[in-house]
């Protein structure tokens, strides 16, 4: 498997093929949500019985893990839980998934890290905030300190490495089947539906409760 | 007679015979499959940690959804070092900082 493609520059900023796939991810969640939400009644016809399932899935499960006082962040987890597991399983339809680059892992790891720390200086206080790190000894703040940077690091290098080691043998597992008339069309399907389908899927709940987990832990 | 540092001088000489680029090649292939013993210790604790689910689920089956969810979550955590020694074995293959 190779890096992302870069297709061109615009003012210098390269337009790589993670971008480009992303782009389609999102028209891709745009288009669902327009058809789940569209013509939205007092009686909900089948469309919205779905759309409506998923938020009340996500709703309690924002609610169970990061208590019920914190229910403002259910939007931001369910949005960011379709935009992972759209990206993650678009390998099946050939797409380069643009969670398998660490520039957007990253990017994701990042905003979760700045949310953890921006609530919790906001529901802590300066002075609670900074007796955290001294916690629960005075001389492991070196010990905290480290642990809190690692928090992203290995929230996006797990995602990252996931995807990217599935995809990778993805491609070994093609390239091995090359050569056989019949075979391609068959046993890549179970292979399939494990690197794509369900890690995917697990992986993008996983960060998800995971950045949850990190923003109430650091609030209360 | 040959002693420790004659081994290394026939090793040595050994791989002088070699072109660098090659030998970096080789002893990063080497690394790669050597980092990938990380792999070791995700399988031993994820086994652990559904080996306990399960029995919390023999247990308890009418808070199976609740297990399910802690383990999942518990054996993404202990993934993590071996994800670490994954993304080493990559970046000696793919992405080599030695080959400049």
């Amino acid at each position: 498997m190779e890096g992302p493609k870069i297709y061109g520059y615009i003012y210098g900023f390269p337009i790589t093929q993670t971008l480009v796939n992303t782009w389609i991810v999102m028209v891709m969640i745009l288009v669902v949500c327009a058809i789940l939400t569209k013509n939205m009644q007092k009686r909900p016809g089948k469309a919205q019985v779905i759309a409506e399932t998923i938020v009340t899935v996500m709703d309690g499960l924002v609610g169970q893990t990061m208590g019920k006082d914190k229910m403002r962040f259910a939007p931001w987890m369910l949005a960011l839980i379709m935009f992972l597991a759209f990206s993650n399983t678009s390998g099946i339809y050939g797409l380069r998934s643009p969670t398998a680059d660490l520039n957007c892992t990253v990017g994701l790891a990042l905003m979760t890290f700045f949310m953890t720390q921006y609530n919790g200086l906001k529901s802590k206080g300066l002075g609670g905030y900074l007796k955290g790190f001294l916690e629960p000894m005075p001389f492991l703040l070196p010990i905290n300190i480290i642990g809190e940077f690692a928090n992203p690091v290995s929230l996006s290098f797990r995602l990252f490495g996931n995807l990217l080691g599935g995809g990778i043998i993805m491609a070994l597992l093609y390239s091995a089947l090359a050569g056989l008339m019949f075979f391609p069309i068959v046993i890549p399907v179970p292979f399939h539906f494990y690197f794509d389908i369900f890690s995917g899927l697990l992986q993008s709940f996983i960060f998800t409760m995971l950045s949850m987990v990190f923003i109430s832990g650091a609030m209360d | 007679m040959i002693g420790d540092a004659n081994i290394v001088d026939f090793l040595l000489q050994f791989l002088g015979q070699f072109d660098g680029i090659d030998v970096i090649k080789a002893f990063s292939a080497i690394g790669a499959g050597t980092a990938m013993i990380a792999g070791v210790g995700p399988g031993i604790g994820q086994g652990f940690a559904a080996g306990k689910g399960a029995e919390a689920v023999g247990i308890r089956p009418d808070s199976q959804s609740d297990i399910i969810r802690t383990m999942l979550l518990g054996a993404a955590v202990a993934e993590t070092t071996g994800i670490y020694g994954l993304i080493v074995a990559l970046i000696l293959l793919f992405a080599n900082p030695f080959m400049g």
